[in-house]
């Protein structure tokens, strides 16, 4: 095992994730709890909130298992612990991925390869990857309750039903992402310097494809929760053929 | 207190109960963001090195101008439908699209609750809240799994399968967007990838081509949802 990857899953890290991830697992507990017995106060049926409880729990598992092979994806690179710890907190696989290649490339590294890494640079990563996303907690602390506070005084507006810009500015914007990756991809392989990320992209498209294939006719919905996960490994594996070849 | 309250007294409770997540969500998330921007550092202590400071800088100035918006319009969109306690935990916990805001739906519509109620906010909290803990305990579980695996993932015959995440990921996810709307994918992905065929030096900078990439499509965006494109 290389000196970095051996540091990266050093066992007090494992012990510091923990400790982080204890706190924030006993605070989710203590809002659950508020919040049942609030419902009870207001007269709420047990059943109702019992059925609550189970409803999310179930629901939540099998996207659990997605992110849990995010954690194994992301963990070849920069570490089990942290991994663990960045794909239980703030952000998905997405943001992280991304984020971590623009801090890498940022400290002057051809991108996020473990090949290249060294704990100096995983350190300034970590950092880029925590501070990049706190935003949206920065505008929960100082404007949740005047926001949430002007929304629920205004007057009810009537919908129109159509939704605003908002919910395609996230479609637009990964689309941007996606024309600046495999554009380089492209360019990549024409210039010859590197073939391996297009055919992993590729395969991962491909693999995608018929995820979505799959879940259109034969109306399965639980597919989304796997699909992206799960194209990703099998185009990862890809890599590891082509590379033996 | 009695079984049932009526509609004002339901509200004055509410406001009363929301003040006090207020409270304690704050000090929750401060305290939070304190842990996680301590990790770093800490590890770094341990091993006796520390972040970069222009590295950084830079890193964080390319992340801040893609994701500093859109956190912004994840706030102002997601928490009126998740609520006080929902949204506190919501936005530390993560997974907010893939996971949080679609289970919380999916509660309210088995509790049979109405938007804009107290019961809905209860409901939205439980609901985030027990997606959170399940979360937890399914990596836990599989992670103590996943380290007796570490030799195998380790070895270096995958290291071109770690090499290359990144493209794995952007394969995958061009798939689904462009998928969804080749009009508006059509013009950025051209242009990058020509870009990128006729100057090769700027596939090394991919995370400056992300600027002008995201900002061409959300103008492009802009433009077909004002026409009704989209």
């Amino acid at each position: 095992m290389s000196d970095y990857l051996s540091r990266v899953n050093a066992g007090v890290f494992y012990l510091i994730v923990a400790i982080v991830l204890a706190f924030i697992t006993i605070m989710c507990f203590v809002f659950l709890v508020k919040s049942y017995r609030a419902g009870i106060a207001l007269g709420m049926d047990k059943k109702v909130l019992r059925r609550a409880i189970t409803s999310s729990a179930t629901f939540t598992v099998l996207p659990s298992i997605s992110i849990l092979l995010g954690v194994i994806a992301l963990s070849g690179t920069l570490g089990l612990p942290f991994s663990w710890l960045r794909l239980s907190v703030i952000g998905a696989l997405q943001y992280e991925l991304n984020v971590a290649e623009i801090a890498a490339e940022s400290l002057g590294l051809d991108g996020l390869r473990v090949s290249q890494m060294n704990m100096g640079a995983f350190v300034t990563i970590a950092l880029v990857m925590t501070v990049g996303i706190l935003g949206g907690v920065f505008c929960c602390i100082f404007f949740l309750k005047k926001y949430l506070g002007k929304i629920q005084a205004a007057p009810k507006k009537e919908n129109s039903g159509k939704p605003g810009f908002g919910a395609y500015a996230t479609t637009a914007m990964f689309v941007g992402m996606c024309s600046a990756y495999i554009g380089a991809y492209i360019g990549d392989f024409t210039s010859g310097k590197d073939s391996m990320p297009i055919i992993t992209a590729l395969v991962a498209a491909l693999a995608m494809g018929v995820f979505e294939w799959i879940g259109k006719k034969k109306n399965l919905a639980v597919l989304d929760n796997f699909s992206l996960a799960a194209s990703m490994l099998i185009a990862m594996a890809a890599a590891v053929l082509v590379g033996i070849i | 207190m009695e079984k049932t309250m009526s509609e004002e007294q339901k509200r004055q409770f509410l406001d009363d109960f929301n003040n006090g997540l207020h409270r304690m969500g704050r000090i929750f998330l401060i305290v939070c963001v304190i842990a996680l921007v301590a990790v770093p550092f800490v590890i770094g202590a341990i091993n006796g090195v520390m972040p970069d400071g222009m590295g950084f800088l830079s890193g964080f100035a390319k992340v801040g101008i893609i994701y500093i918006p859109v956190a912004i319009v994840e706030f102002l969109v997601y928490t009126p439908m998740l609520g006080v306690g929902g949204s506190y935990l919501t936005f530390i916990t993560g997974n907010v699209t893939n996971l949080k805001i679609p289970c919380a739906m999916n509660a309210r519509d088995i509790a049979g609750t109405q938007a804009g109620t107290p019961e809905n906010e209860i409901i939205s909290t439980i609901s985030v809240a027990t997606s959170a803990i399940v979360t937890t305990l399914v990596i836990v579980a599989g992670v103590v799994l996943i380290i007796p695996l570490k030799p195998i993932l380790e070895n270096p015959v995958l290291l071109p399968a770690f090499d290359n995440v990144v493209p794995a990921l952007f394969g995958a996810l061009a798939l689904k967007y462009f998928s969804k709307s080749l009009k508006l994918a059509a013009i950025p992905f051209v242009t990058m990838t020509l870009l990128c065929i006729l100057v090769p030096a700027a596939t090394s900078a991919t995370s400056f081509l992300l600027i002008p990439a995201g900002g061409m499509a959300l103008a492009i965006g802009y433009v077909m949802f004002k026409k009704g494109m989209l």
